[in-house]
């Protein structure tokens, strides 16, 4: 956003991801996948039952949001992220079979961040409320698994430029807590 | 004894619930220009400029300008001198969310319970809340509920002893521990007094009052004067990403309590601030 946009291709690599730093905006092209609460719940129980997952996570980057219905000759209804933390408990289970990409809103736990450093994936935040935007950068969308869950189903989307900025690189950088520290101001007793 | 038709009251219903999802009230838009002049992260700075492009392009096309269409609540006071005719108010009200939520390609986000999670498919049922009223008024307001922030709300059963300072203290913590996740800048919604219950719906009515109208009461109005500004000194920022505009408002609203009270609710609304009314 205030920085000059780095532009990235998926799927991402381990490699490519150690160059990016906490507060880099970058512009997202290719492929992502769609998976919140009741998908999430779904891979676990295909893992634990050792079926086939929706995707397979090597190099890939999940979205963390439930979009609503597309208007006529639109790829995608409006499509923000979801709060990430809720994922949390499920994260880990993709990190650990490639998964090189989060996108979402809000903090993830200390348990999420430790995989994520340690198998070379990184979480990138899009800003929540701009779903119509959002949407605009996505170009072609096609449920791939669980169409029963409507909204929950995950999605194959193709997207270009998609903005995001880097929440928590690889080296411990967590732009909600440096951005919180920077601008905290001592409160004037009233 | 006035009549109003359960036709009329659906079709107010739909047109709501598609008119809040796809406009954002000129109050609040004010509300988010005002945080644009006064924000001095520049990366906060262009948070809020891409909220106003959204709304911009979510009115432009008619379409939500969030995915999270909600929980559609609806606050009705009617007149002890009218009633409606045709159809049952509440059979009335869910039809007409139903038809907003179909022809405004509004998402549904409505589970049958927290265990059995099956969508109910249409958005419904809606969450009503009644208050009798003198006359013969019927005026419906609206607010879509988005459940991130909602998620991140709080109630604390203070100690009379504790007192108002424990009372802002905790408003404070709960925006601190809601961080990023609430979506900032957010409305603040606070409700005191009362038993329980009382506190978390005057909570939640409080965010249905026009961004930044202060309240009537000049000590609330300081008290909703003095919590933003330490909310926005939390360094929080627009999408969290640090800055000085946290919030862009704090609605305060109060009821009397018992002598061994005092509740306090703090309902939290993310930047996507929906709230409409109709009178019929």
């Amino acid at each position: 956003m205030s920085k000059e946009p780095i532009r990235l291709q998926t799927p991402l690599t381990g490699e490519g991801n150690e160059s990016l730093r906490t507060g880099d905006v970058v512009l997202l092209s290719g492929v992502l996948f769609t998976a919140r609460d009741a998908a999430h719940a779904r891979i676990k129980e295909a893992i634990e039952n050792g079926d086939p997952l929706p995707f397979d996570p090597e190099g890939q980057v999940v979205y963390f949001t439930g979009p609503a219905p597309a208007r006529p000759g639109h790829a995608l209804g409006p499509a923000g992220p979801t709060t990430a933390s809720r994922m949390d408990p499920y994260s880990p289970l993709l990190i650990e079979r490639g998964l090189k990409g989060m996108v979402g809103k809000g903090v993830r736990s200390e348990g999420v961040i430790r995989s994520m450093r340690e198998h070379g994936c990184v979480y990138f935040g899009a800003v929540e409320g701009t779903a119509a935007l959002l949407a605009d950068r996505v170009k072609e969308a096609e449920v791939v698994a669980y169409e029963d869950l409507g909204a929950e189903a995950v999605r194959r989307l193709v997207v270009e430029d998609f903005p995001v900025v880097v929440v928590n690189d690889l080296r411990g950088g967590d732009l909600y807590r440096e951005g919180r520290e920077r601008w905290r101001r001592p409160v004037v007793p009233g | 004894m006035r009549e109003i038709q359960a036709g009329r009251v659906s079709a107010a219903v739909r047109d709501l619930c598609i008119e809040a999802n796809t406009k954002l009230p000129e109050s609040h838009l004010a509300a988010l220009r005002r945080a644009l002049d006064d924000e001095e992260s520049p990366l906060g700075r262009e948070v809020i400029e891409r909220l106003l492009q959204n709304a911009d392009v979510a009115s432009e096309r008619c379409i939500a300008f969030c995915q999270d269409t909600g929980y559609a609540v609806f606050f009705v006071e009617m007149g002890s001198e009218a009633r409606v005719t045709g159809g049952e108010l509440g059979e009335a009200i869910d039809e007409g969310v139903r038809r907003g939520y179909d022809e405004g390609y509004l998402r549904k986000s409505i589970v049958r319970s927290p265990i059995d999670r099956t969508n109910t498919g249409d958005n419904t049922p809606a969450v009503v809340y009644h208050e009798p009223v003198p006359g013969d008024g019927f005026k419906l307001t609206m607010l879509v509920k988005g459940a991130g922030c909602d998620n991140m709300s709080a109630l604390k059963m203070l100690t009379p002893a504790e007192g108002v300072e424990a009372m802002k203290d905790f408003v404070v913590e709960t925006i601190e521990r809601a961080g990023p996740n609430a979506s900032p800048p957010v409305t603040v919604g606070v409700g005191m007094g009362g038993p329980f219950e009382k506190a978390a719906l005057l909570a939640k009515k409080a965010l249905t009052r026009p961004s930044g109208e202060p309240n009537p009461n000049p000590e609330l109005a300081e008290l909703e004067e003095e919590l933003l500004g330490r909310i926005n000194a939390t360094g929080i920022g627009p999408a969290g990403y640090g800055g000085t505009q946290t919030a862009l408002a704090v609605h305060v609203e109060s009821f009397p309590t018992h002598i061994a009270a005092f509740p306090v609710a703090v309902n939290l609304d993310c930047h996507s601030h929906r709230t409409g009314s109709v009178q019929l």
